[in-house]
């Protein structure tokens, strides 16, 4: 047996009626690019080593102090020549994940829409708004140098954008995010029925909810719930509509808005929740998008936000200037913002009481582990599936 | 809008945002990043060489004892394979032949060159 922990290998990701086509040498492919990001995980651990021994002492020989600031830290590790080549390919394997999985999808791109539409035809569960503007702060940038981002089209009705986040997911966290790439919903839902196990909500909401993967385990969960999943990403939103279907979901529905300004009665929701969205957002957006949240809350109701670990008092520089790598390097820069934020008070802004609030952790429940995964495997800053969840009840 | 689209170019589009260089020098990063998706298709290829064996095994065709096994049987055969890998190492070291040979030999640049041919 390997001394390290392995990625499942790639045929083990869920299959549904709209996930791509896949050959030999693509799977092929997206084993070796999950072990590459295995590999440099570890790899990684030398960034500590190399700022230890080597950064860290010639900077304090050169100016007679310790680096004061993650900026003047990225500014002396990156004459480094581990930090280098880590760093380089690092950035080269997420360019040539996003590379592989745009070849695989966009070769059969018409294909893909006619399964999404023949799915979706006639069901009033995909609502879409083409007046619905893409916000700035998704134009400004690819987020995961993901080309064309959530939103664009290539043919009409595209659903490539979609399929191939789906299908790259796994390769991103090496398969951590368990087969159907929804660890964090499930971890969501298991939190929620062993924390209150009376809560019964009859209408949930799931902001930026993209391809749907984290709200499906909410409606299975709560199958008598009405379940509303709403994203600005027509492509996302139709292989979301699709993807449900396909897998038997009957209540829960897929609508084109901006969290920031859904047409929403006030108070008609019991839960509002969204995944790994806000630090996607923007810095004037995110106070809009919470006031939003309380607006569409029932009194007494639930909202929770799965996110990035937090920045905390007692980390490092190092700490802090390696977490902030995927959010400069591999483009989700609002991530590297967000830190400045206290979700308190961003809560507070809305409305939330301060005597409401809750922050727990949360770890990815993954149907792919087998057991054989070993626990002291090095953090894969920015990518392991431990998260940091705030929230609170309406009062 | 356009049914087909030329997927092999858009597949390898570039983000929006400048990207990202760490090494001083930028060819660097260049050369690093063809050499990895040139090890990438080699890790393609090693698994679908793996499907092979497999499927050859499975069907009773050949065993993976027998590839594990396997030498060469004739003088012939020793040769090919010997200069498979010398012509590969030939490959993929090209550059450093070429360093080499410079040392030894040096050149003029081409300009230098075009100079002198412009006076012949």
């Amino acid at each position: 047996m390997s001394a390290r922990n392995l990625p499942p290998v790639y045929n083990k990701i869920a299959q549904h009626a709209v996930f791509p086509e896949m050959n030999h040498d693509e799977r092929a492919r997206y084993n070796f690019l999950a072990n590459l990001n295995k590999h440099l995980a570890h790899v990684s651990t030398g960034n500590k080593i190399a700022f230890e021994n080597r950064v860290a002492p010639k900077f304090e020989k050169e100016h007679g102090r310790k680096i004061a600031s993650t900026e003047e830290l990225k500014e002396a590790i990156s004459k480094d020549a581990h930090y280098q080549v880590w760093s380089s390919l690092r950035r080269s394997t997420m360019e040539m994940r996003q590379q592989a999985g745009r070849s695989l999808v966009l070769r059969q791109a018409a294909a893909l829409r006619d399964k999404v539409r023949a799915l979706n035809q006639g069901k009033d569960s995909l609502v879409l708004d083409n007046k619905v503007a893409v916000p700035p702060y998704l134009l400004a940038c690819d987020n995961h140098i993901m080309p064309g981002s959530y939103h664009t089209e290539l043919i009409e009705d595209d659903v490539t954008p979609a399929a191939n986040y789906d299908t790259g997911l796994f390769v991103t966290t090496a398969g951590l995010l368990g087969r159907y790439s929804d660890g964090g919903g499930k971890a969501i839902v298991s939190w929620v029925k062993k924390t209150y196990p009376d809560f019964n909500p009859k209408r949930i909401l799931d902001i930026g909810c993209g391809m749907g993967h984290n709200v499906l385990p909410i409606a299975k969960a709560f199958p008598d719930a009405e379940v509303i999943g709403i994203d600005t990403g027509a492509p996302m939103l139709r292989y979301a509509h699709a993807r449900a279907m396909d897998l038997g979901y009957t209540n829960v529905k897929f609508m084109q808005m901006d969290a920031a300004k859904t047409s929403f009665e006030d108070e008609s929701f019991d839960w509002v929740q969204s995944t790994m969205f806000f630090h996607e957002t923007g810095g004037k957006s995110i106070y809009n998008i919470m006031n939003e949240v309380y607006r569409v809350l029932k009194p007494n109701g639930l909202t929770l936000h799965i996110e990035q670990p937090q920045y905390t008092e007692d980390m490092s520089l190092f700490e802090k200037f390696i977490r902030d790598w995927d959010a400069l390097n591999n483009s989700e820069p609002y991530w590297s913002k967000m830190h400045d934020i206290e979700p308190l008070d961003l809560m507070k802004s809305s409305g939330f009481r301060e005597e409401d609030f809750m922050q727990i952790g949360a770890k990815a429940e993954n149907d792919l582990d087998d057991g054989s995964q070993k626990a002291d495997e090095p953090e894969d800053h920015g990518r392991s599936p431990i998260w940091n969840v705030f929230g609170a009840f309406k009062n | 809008m356009e049914e087909k689209i030329d997927y092999i170019k858009l597949a390898s589009n570039k983000p929006k945002g400048k990207r990202p260089y760490f090494h001083d020098d930028p060819a660097v990063e260049r050369v690093l990043n063809i050499t990895m998706a040139i090890a990438g298709e080699l890790a393609v290829i090693r698994e679908r060489m793996d499907s092979i064996e497999r499927l050859l095994e499975k069907k009773g065709t050949v065993t993976r004892e027998e590839i594990e096994t396997f030498v060469p049987e004739t003088k012939e055969q020793e040769e090919q394979r010997q200069t498979w890998h010398a012509e590969y190492i030939g490959r993929v070291l090209r550059i450093v032949q070429q360093e080499q040979e410079e040392l030894e030999n040096p050149d003029k640049s081409i300009e230098e060159i075009a100079d002198d041919i412009n006076e012949m």
